[in-house]
């Protein structure tokens, strides 16, 4: 497949976003798929040297876009205008990009400013005989869909934890590129920042994720489920319930109306499993569940589950995670 | 002030029943529709805004098949104004390229301050038919909003944007695209009173005609994207149910991460 492009995003410190060498991995292996494996990435940003020179460590070759514009715009609609004006020059087929709040809002105006198609929140992509056919859990994950793209050509969204990112054998060129004519979207001033009250590991591409629900009851509970997390070296989720309680913030909520994670392991603290919650948890690799009631939904889609009181398991748990890391 | 809410019928999140057609569209028969559940936060930041400047309406937009007006009765009996729904038989299997085409055709259509759209819907849940609409409609978008404060007299709205490390605050003058999500706070249920004034309220509808749009270039026909297949997911492996007292109990746990190599 030829002229495959993937998009590095930059995260707040200037580096790329680790979602982004995911993408680029899995970008690499499709190039390969009866092609030249040739992939080129593009990094757009005020200060775009950093990222893209890791970004070259995955692909053939990095397109670094300088534009001071998205140190202090939103930069999803800046990124658009400037990624399509490469994509009108180069006509690459594919643009992969990530499937996170960043990577959706630029999807959205490339495939508007463009007239692409997306192929979106993929979980996996494998070439097919015309161009990129990319796997989709959709409808809360009752139904797993296979889509093309009309004539092979256009954008696609990738979740986190799809593949492992791997660096390529060889790293690329890095090509800084400015593209000075003047945005014609509105672009909108970030006229504040608000650092978050607890500074929580992140979920969306978190490899183990330890999370409560209702069954935590209360504040001090999340304090044993901080602990775990700790522990295994995850991340902190919790269900609608904890979140409405006040218990952790809504940045940790896992499901419908809150984030859709894929993680490793997946530990459930007095989680009953409802739909609204296992529709942003039922890809986990591994999931282990500790719950007082035997007929708790969650109890048809663990792989284990624990039928007892959360607070006395998880604190044995603890005690022999912490002796074995000594 | 106008705010316009986007709002999408969905199948029922809680209902399990969604399969596609032979043409892979969703078979809506089998489905019964909801209001999308992110919309519905945005519907009631839309509704508590007009409330407390005392003026203004809340005008809902949809597009969606004919038999669409029924959710959109329950968002109006959440307290909405009015509804606009756009609607034609060449729309069915639209993708999100022309959908996004005919939702900005019709928002133009419509006079406004503030535009609202949940983030993303429980279908398909893309989250790209929002900022699409602002880039064809030249709207600036603000996305992601955990609060959205307009400053009428100034004409400008602020919005604090959620991302990985806190909050961007984003300033916009209006008209402006705001996709918004649960943070916003808890939607109301609609009262009997609320339901019984709903029956009444207008929903004008509106086709691809109307709008100027070719009916060629959406639907099906005229998609970016196809599906070329859909089952049921894997069924997962049989789960181990562990009785044991807290200790031995760990003791399994440990035991089943260390085999997965997690720890």
């Amino acid at each position: 497949m030829a002229g495959i492009w993937v998009h590095g995003e930059l995260t707040a410190d200037g580096s790329l976003a680790k979602l982004s060498t995911e993408v680029a991995t899995l970008a690499r292996a499709l190039a390969s798929e009866g092609g030249d494996g040739a992939v080129t990435g593009v990094v757009v940003g005020a200060d775009p040297t950093a990222a893209a020179t890791e970004l070259a460590g995955y692909v053939t070759s990095v397109i670094a876009v300088t534009e001071p514009a998205t140190a202090d715009h939103a930069a999803g609609t800046i990124v658009a205008e400037r990624l399509a004006a490469l994509i009108d020059e180069h006509d690459p087929d594919v643009i992969l990009l990530g499937a996170g709040p960043e990577g959706r809002d630029l999807a959205g105006a490339l495939s508007a400013l463009t007239g692409r198609g997306v192929l979106a929140n993929a979980v996996a992509v494998r070439g097919g005989d015309d161009g990129p056919v990319a796997t989709h859990s959709v409808f809360g994950g009752t139904l797993v869909t296979e889509s093309a793209l009309t004539a092979g050509r256009g954008i696609v969204t990738v979740r986190p934890n799809t593949v492992t990112a791997e660096p390529a054998a060889q790293p690329g060129s890095v090509e800084a590129a400015t593209v000075d004519s003047p945005l014609a979207q509105p672009q909108v001033p970030i006229v504040d920042h608000i650092a978050a009250e607890s500074a929580a590991a992140s979920i969306d591409d978190a490899r183990i994720i330890v999370a409560g629900g209702r069954g935590v009851g209360g504040p001090e509970g999340f304090a044993l489920v901080n602990d775990l997390a700790e522990a295994l070296g995850g991340a902190v989720g919790a269900t609608r319930a904890a979140v409405d309680s006040g218990w952790i913030p809504y940045s940790q909520q896992i499901g419908q109306t809150g984030k859709i994670v894929k993680p490793q392991l997946y530990l459930a603290l007095g989680i009953s499993g409802a739909i609204q919650h296992k529709v942003g948890m039922q890809t986990a690799s591994t999931i282990i569940a500790v719950n007082r009631d035997p007929d708790a939904p969650i109890a048809d889609f663990a792989d284990m589950i624990v039928i007892g009181d959360l607070v006395e398991v998880g604190a044995a748990l603890l005690a022999r995670l912490r002796a074995r890391t000594g | 002030m106008r705010i316009v809410v986007l709002t999408k019928p969905v199948p029922d999140p809680a209902s399990g029943g969604e399969r596609l057609g032979a043409d892979g569209t969703l078979d809506r028969a089998n489905s019964p529709a909801v209001v999308n559940g992110n919309d519905e936060y945005v519907l009631e930041r839309a509704l508590k805004l007009i409330e407390a400047a005392g003026e203004g309406e809340v005008i809902l937009l949809s597009m969606a098949p004919a038999s669409a007006p029924e959710t959109m009765r329950k968002a109006l009996a959440m307290g909405a104004t009015r509804g606009v729904l756009v609607t034609d038989p060449a729309i069915a299997g639209s993708c999100t390229v022309a959908t996004t085409r005919i939702l900005a055709a019709a928002l133009k259509t419509i006079e406004f301050d503030l535009a609202f759209a949940g983030v993303d819907t429980s279908d398909g849940g893309a989250g790209v038919v929002a900022p699409g609409i602002a880039a064809l409609a030249g709207l600036p978008f603000l996305s992601y909003a955990a609060t959205i404060d307009p400053d009428p007299a100034a004409r400008t709205v602020r919005v604090q944007r959620i991302t990985a490390t806190g909050y961007d605050v984003l300033e916009a003058p209006m008209p402006a695209l705001i996709s918004g999500t649960q943070a916003l706070g808890e939607p109301r249920y609609p009262s009997l009173k609320g339901i019984m004034a709903a029956r009444n309220k207008e929903i004008t509808t509106v086709t691809l005609a109307d709008l100027g749009i070719d009916p060629a270039t959406v639907g099906l026909a005229g998609a970016t994207t196809r599906v070329v297949g859909s089952e049921p997911p894997p069924p997962r492996g049989a789960t181990r149910v562990v009785r044991e007292a807290p200790d031995e109990a760990a003791d399994q746990i440990v035991a089943l991460l260390a085999e997965r190599r997690l720890i």
